[in-house]
């Protein structure tokens, strides 16, 4: 299975001059393994000093990276630095970007760091990347019940929003930001590993137990038993 | 195959990774043990509910502070050139 394959929606375009803005209505974020073929070229020209060039990777990317901001910090504010931090240190450091990787790949690493330094500020000493995998919970073979064929539509969709923001924020980061990665963003295991300095193995590892813990966490609001 | 190494192998199985004959044996596993099935079909449809799930908003006022930092950004940088 592929993860996430979403619509793909072109975003809105903004000119930094003349400022438009999205509707509250947001479109489905764009398949985050959808590369648009163009944007090495950007890269190369906002190198060369096309500002339009960088806004063009703005308005791409602005609201995927709100969106992992908001899911691994779980506060707005601190999604909004995120946000505003990785762009402006990609711009700042952008002749420092070799392209040896994709350009959403390096902004990814940044914004991930950012936010995982907001997490180490508010919990400081509880968030590594290095911690042990054995946190005495074991995920599998727990409450085993079947969910039946489309369990997420027996919710109106802000309750389920608020289950699925609740169950991803009672996840330990180590394991919340894998799974972010891989299966939200659809980030390949080589380039997560890359992004988070970790081995192929542990990202594997990392992202059995998360959507273990996930899956079992559900399994209390989807169940038959409750939902019928 | 035995339960726990369908465990083993579920993130590669859901991935589409698993080699062929592994796969085969997997879910000729599944086709007898109705805890796996529902552990498989259920981490399935977790990492689809979570795929599909709406998208956060990004709000116009964030969006609008993004946007002036940037620009702000760029007039200090021409300044600087």
């Amino acid at each position: 299975m592929v993860p996430c394959q979403m619509s793909v929606t072109r975003s809105p375009q903004l000119t930094l001059g003349v400022q438009r803005f999205v509707s509250a209505t947001e479109p489905k974020p764009l398949a985050s393994t959808v590369v648009r073929d163009d944007e090495a070229q950007l890269v190369s020209a906002a190198k060369a000093g096309d500002v339009s060039a960088f806004e063009e990777l703005v308005n791409r990317y602005e609201r995927k990276i709100f969106r992992l901001g908001m899911n691994i910090t779980q506060n707005r504010e601190d999604a909004e630095d995120v946000m505003q931090d990785a762009f402006l240190k990609s711009y700042q450091n952008l002749d420092r970007f070799q392209g040896d990787s994709r350009f959403y790949t390096w902004l990814v690493r940044i914004a991930v760091n950012e936010a995982l330094m907001k997490l180490r500020k508010r919990r400081p000493n509880q968030v590594s990347l290095d911690e042990p995998l054995t946190d005495g919970e074991d995920p599998i073979f727990r409450e085993i019940e079947d969910w039946g064929p489309s369990p997420e539509k027996k919710f109106a969709q802000t309750e389920l929003n608020e289950i699925l923001t609740q169950v991803i924020g009672e996840l330990d980061p180590i394991f919340r930001v894998v799974f972010l990665l891989r299966d939200v963003e659809g980030i390949s295991t080589e380039e997560t590993a890359q992004i988070l300095g970790i081995s192929v193995p542990a990202v594997k590892s990392r992202l059995l137990r998360a959507r273990l813990k996930l899956r079992q966490r559900l399994n209390k609001h989807f169940r038959r038993s409750e939902t019928q | 195959m035995n339960c726990k190494k369908v465990i083993l192998e579920l993130t590669s199985y859901l991935d589409g990774v698993l080699d062929s004959s592994m796969r085969i044996d997997l879910e000729e596993h599944l086709a007898g043990c109705t805890d796996c099935r529902i552990v498989v079909d259920t981490t399935r449809k977790t990492i689809q509910i979570f795929c599909n799930s709406e998208a956060v908003p990004l709000p116009d006022d964030v969006r609008n502070r993004l946007h002036t930092a940037l620009l702000d950004r760029f007039r200090r940088n021409s300044k600087t050139i």
